[in-house]
């Protein structure tokens, strides 16, 4: 075929195997950057054109238009464009650049309020239509959650369920359009739908209509791109169709779902193949290949969905993790970084910095040093980086997994995930002390159980109580995350994505926690300190006197540390106990986003000192300001968790003012490429670094017009730092930034 | 044996080369004007930790991971020298695990006692605080001529320096000062360079909680400018790597 003119075949030529396509074509680059180009003038041009949508975004109080009228689909919007002589890679979600469309199969009820946020309005017509014949994956889930589940939620044990709006955290795998067009995916589609004709369980009709509706999604795609003047049903001939196919896959993706993490994948050396293919031809320039990455990256940058208010407290900063994972080692040893993942990072120099792309490099103690010193400098230059332990990920992802949102790594096209928020471990806690009821409202919730009687806490008791309640919990947060995903199914199913995955498929059912080191932390004060817990008028401990010199966690005593892996364990052994649908398997994440200042601000005092309202720690952090060992003692503390207990993801934000990486660049780029080799060699999962002095971010809290593009990593995805609250803003600034004692 | 510890930080990148636990003991001979941590001056304060050999190896042992090729161990304080036999036990046991190790030391300091830390030292990190008699008693309490006689034994026992020069306008820029100074390193084939630290005012607060009065209220710290043209002197004449 004449598109895949020039490529090693193999099985990937007949079977849809995007990783034995790379494995038999790609190039591993060792070398330096110094062969990367600028951006081009086109993109200068239009990237110019883009900034100033941006600040006017900004000045519009973060949207700057909403299309009510029309929900989004694949083809709800005829093409648009922000600038046709400059655009080299086209598509958007609506008809004009930074447009949010509404989706509405979420819920009608979240995406009035989201519209409401920002003074639009949908259209009754719209509104009836909803209410009378269509119910939303909202409508199904409250129409079966018992009353217990939505207690829960109430009283936030468990919050930020994606039962309102879109799931996320499924990678469609775009490449598979570039590499075999869409008439090849129709067909093969098609031959498994033929597979499933034997007994009609639930299940199969369930899996036949699925598939349809790939199918549909699939066609839906190429009449969109069509609409572009782009024909798709064929596979891409060249670098770039392979960029503009790929793409469109991808924007048909975020114009169907409004999911919390639409991720991108692990595209770049992928791309690499084609641009070196025709780079070698001689019918593209270094010149034009960063172009094309740069044009592409434009698009991902523009990616919008409206939001809540209240979804925007959880997941602030207006993030949709279009991560992109970058790096990592082969099985056979060769890297997997290509000079595209140059590219594709140089998009940091070439457009300047910015959280999105969520770019995520796959460390390995074998990548090439020159690629890892880009990085660090990248690092320090733009906060915009996080690192995540490929030698760690590749034994149980093998190597052409990808990262979703934060941390949650997948095999590409053959794994998703059934994604569920979080729980309030800290909250769960207190519960084992009262028994059950709640410190903020005084509703019973947990288990009910007597108030903690005795004058002081004593460890083995609470334990016993917290095994109680944490079963309790474990149960029914499996149960509320069946209903989310058998509803989210039912009434909001990720078409075209899960098109662009093997129909037959593995679930992960990854669960969270916020609040470790807060609750890892109390329970050391209570084994190795004397609390005393302090009771209000109507018999409920609200408060404790807590005395003693305990260990915290983060300061590497295993003491305190090994509480924190024994909570991990408990948990997510309790949560296998119960059955996930669709025989998901379960995983744990340790990762807040940042809902821990909400979940903070929804927790009773704890007995490790921590008053009631404050925030908990971000992901799995130490608590603000309680590492006195300085950052190796912090960091060893959270290389102990267990990732094979955690395999959702344990998310580390590490900042450091760039003073105390060392004197020269040379020298922090050395010191910083230590500090994460000892990390990740001791199986450490993720790593958000952050290079800068708290001071800029004060100046930038004064003067936020001047620091837009101040971008910093909060949890597992970056943010621009100027478009938090005030609330979130402080608290980042109170977190532990490294610096010499 | 225990050593009289203030604090340890895990992770340094200015006390040496690469990344170093920092172990800051407990007890100086001197009361430098522009001490940053008067807090370690006292032998013991109720803030002292008490560390045997063995618990502070463990401490130590959790940073190999980290230290890479050029990263490892320094002392510092307080004076490390005045608790040497502590520091050297511990130090010779960093070799056996090839623990880079290093000591920042005043120097001001009875020579047998360096003696015993530098069979297990790969690098001083030293101060010289004036090369002027009168400036030194002035400045630290004490003459200089201990440091002088123990940077020529660093010297004749082949122990690697850098010397550590703090520039405290009006004190410590004479310039025939700093040429005497340049011409003495230049004598010295250890000295691998020379660091000039900017006087700063982060440590005064210390001062005042303490309840000492700070004695060099009103001097401001150097320019950067100036800091560079010194450096440039200092390595013209000594012929020595200066940085600042």
């Amino acid at each position: 075929m004449h598109a895949w003119n020039g490529f090693n075949t193999g099985r990937w030529t007949n079977d849809t195997d995007v990783r034995d396509f790379i494995q038999k074509n790609h190039s591993p680059y060792e070398g330096d950057s110094l062969f990367l180009a600028p951006a081009s003038e086109k993109t200068n041009r239009l990237w110019l054109q883009c900034q100033d949508l941006l600040k006017e975004e900004r000045k519009r109080g973060g949207v700057l238009a909403v299309d009510v009228k029309k929900p989004l689909q694949i083809n709800s919007h005829p093409p648009g464009y922000i600038d046709r002589d400059s655009e080299k890679i086209v598509g958007l979600q609506t008809d004009a650049p930074l447009m949010r469309g509404i989706n509405i199969y979420g819920g009608l009820r979240t995406t009035m309020k989201a519209c409401k946020a920002y003074d639009y309005q949908i259209s009754q017509d719209l509104i009836d239509f909803f209410a009378q014949h269509r119910p939303t994956h909202n409508d199904g889930v409250f129409a079966v959650y018992t009353p217990a589940m939505r207690l829960a939620r109430k009283v936030g044990i468990i919050t930020g369920l994606p039962d309102s709006y879109g799931r996320g955290r499924i990678i469609g795998d775009s490449r598979r359009i570039a590499l075999y067009g869409i008439n090849f995916l129709v067909e093969h589609k098609k031959k498994d739908l033929e597979q499933l004709t034997e007994e009609m369980t639930p299940a199969t009709i369930q899996h036949r209509e699925e598939i349809f509706k790939q199918i549909e999604a699939l066609q839906a795609t190429c009449e969109m791109a069509k609409s572009y003047g782009c024909d798709i049903s064929r596979p891409a001939s060249n670098a770039y169709e392979a960029v503009q196919w790929l793409y469109f896959g991808y924007l048909a993706a975020v114009k169907e779902q409004n999911g919390a993490a639409m991720s991108l994948g692990r595209v770049s050396t992928f791309l690499d193949i084609y641009l070196e293919r025709d780079i070698e031809q001689g019918l593209l320039d270094e010149a034009g290949a960063q172009e094309l990455i740069d044009q592409l990256v434009i698009k991902l940058r523009l990616v919008r969905h409206l939001r809540t208010p209240e979804y925007n407290e959880l997941f602030a900063g207006d993030p949709n993790w279009v991560t992109e994972s970058i790096g990592g080692m082969a099985s056979d040893g060769r890297t997997l970084v290509s000079k595209t993942s140059f590219r594709f990072l140089n998009t940091l120099n070439t457009l300047g910095p910015s959280p999105e792309p969520n770019m995520t490099i796959l460390w390995s103690h074998r990548l090439p040093r020159p690629f890892l010193a880009f990085c660090a400098h990248l690092s320090m230059a733009t906060c915009a980086l996080q690192y995540e332990n490929d030698d760690l990920m590749r034994e149980y992802y093998g190597d052409d997994y990808a990262i979703a949102c934060c941390v949650s790594a997948m095999r590409s096209g053959k794994e998703t995930q059934l994604f569920g928020a979080r729980c309030n471990l800290a909250k769960l806690l207190l519960y084992a002390i009262n028994g059950g009821r709640d410190e903020m409202s005084g509703e019973q919730v947990g288990v009910e159980m007597m108030v903690y009687q005795d004058e002081f806490l004593e460890y083995n008791e609470v334990m016993r109580r917290l095994e109680i309640q944490m079963k309790w919990l474990s149960e029914l947060y499996v149960n509320t995350m069946n209903v989310i995903h058998f509803m989210h199914d039912r009434y909001a199913y990720e078409s075209l994505q899960m098109a662009l995955h093997d129909s037959q498929l593995h679930y992960y059912m990854a669960f969270g926690i916020a609040g470790l080191s807060v609750t890892a932390d109390s329970l050391s004060a209570i084994k190795y300190g004397r609390v005393k817990p302090i009771k209000d008028a109507s018999g409920l401990i609200t408060s404790y006197e807590t005395r003693g010199d305990f260990p915290f966690f983060g300061n590497d005593d295993d003491r305190v540390d090994q509480i924190a892996v024994e909570l991990i364990k408990m948990f997510k052994t309790n949560l296998q106990k119960h059955q996930a649908y669709r025989q998901a398997q379960h995983t744990l994440s340790i990762l807040t986003i940042t809902s821990n200042v909400m979940y903070g601000k929804h927790t009773g005092d704890t007995p490790d000192g921590r008053k009631c309202g404050e925030a908990l720690a971000p992901g799995a952090n130490p608590l603000h300001g309680r590492e006195k060992l300085g950052a190796i003692a912090g960091l060893n503390s959270l290389a102990k968790l267990p990732y094979s207990y955690a395999r959702d993801g344990i998310s580390l934000t590490f900042s450091i003012v760039p003073e105390s990486l060392g004197k020269s660049d040379s020298e922090r780029v050395d010191n910083l490429l230590s500090l994460l080799e000892g990390y990740f060699t001791q199986d450490a999962h993720h790593m958000n670094v952050n290079v800068l002095d708290p001071a800029t971010l004060i100046k930038a809290m004064e003067q936020p017009e001047k620091y837009a593009d101040l971008t910093i990593r909060v949890s597992g995805y970056a943010v621009h730092f100027t478009r938090l609250s005030r609330e979130l803003q402080e608290e980042i600034i109170a977190r532990t930034f490294y610096r010499k004692l | 044996m225990v050593g009289r510890i203030h604090s340890i930080d895990t992770f340094s990148t200015l006390d040496g080369p690469g990344i170093r636990t920092v172990i800051f003991m407990q007890g100086c001979g001197l009361r430098c004007k522009y001490c940053q941590n008067p807090d370690t001056w006292a032998t013991r304060n109720d803030k002292t930790q008490e560390l045997s050999i063995l618990q502070l190896m463990q401490i130590i042992k959790r940073g190999i991971p980290y230290y890479g090729k050029q990263g490892g161990v320094t002392f510092s304080g307080g004076e490390p020298l005045l608790q040497a036999d502590f520091i050297s036990s511990v130090l010779q046991q960093c070799k056996h695990l090839n623990i880079h190790t290093a000591i920042d030391s005043s120097l001001y300091i009875d020579s047998s006692r360096l003696m015993k830390a530098i069979p297990f030292t790969d690098l001083v990190l030293a101060d010289i605080k004036s090369i002027d008699q009168e400036v030194s008693l002035k400045l630290t309490g004490k003459s200089n001529q201990l440091n002088r006689d123990n940077l020529q034994i660093l010297n004749d026992n082949h122990v690697k320096v850098w010397i550590r020069y703090v520039v405290l306008p009006g004190w410590t820029d004479r310039p025939t000062d700093i040429r005497d100074m340049a011409v003495f390193l230049r004598s010295l084939a250890n000295v691998e360079k020379i660091e000039l630290l900017s006087y700063h005012t982060l440590g005064k607060h210390k001062w005042n909680m303490l309840g000492l009065s700070y004695e060099l209220e009103g001097i401001k710290p150097p320019s950067p400018e100036y800091l560079k043209e010194l450096a440039e002197h200092i390595a013209s004449l000594s012929g020595k790597l200066a940085t600042f």
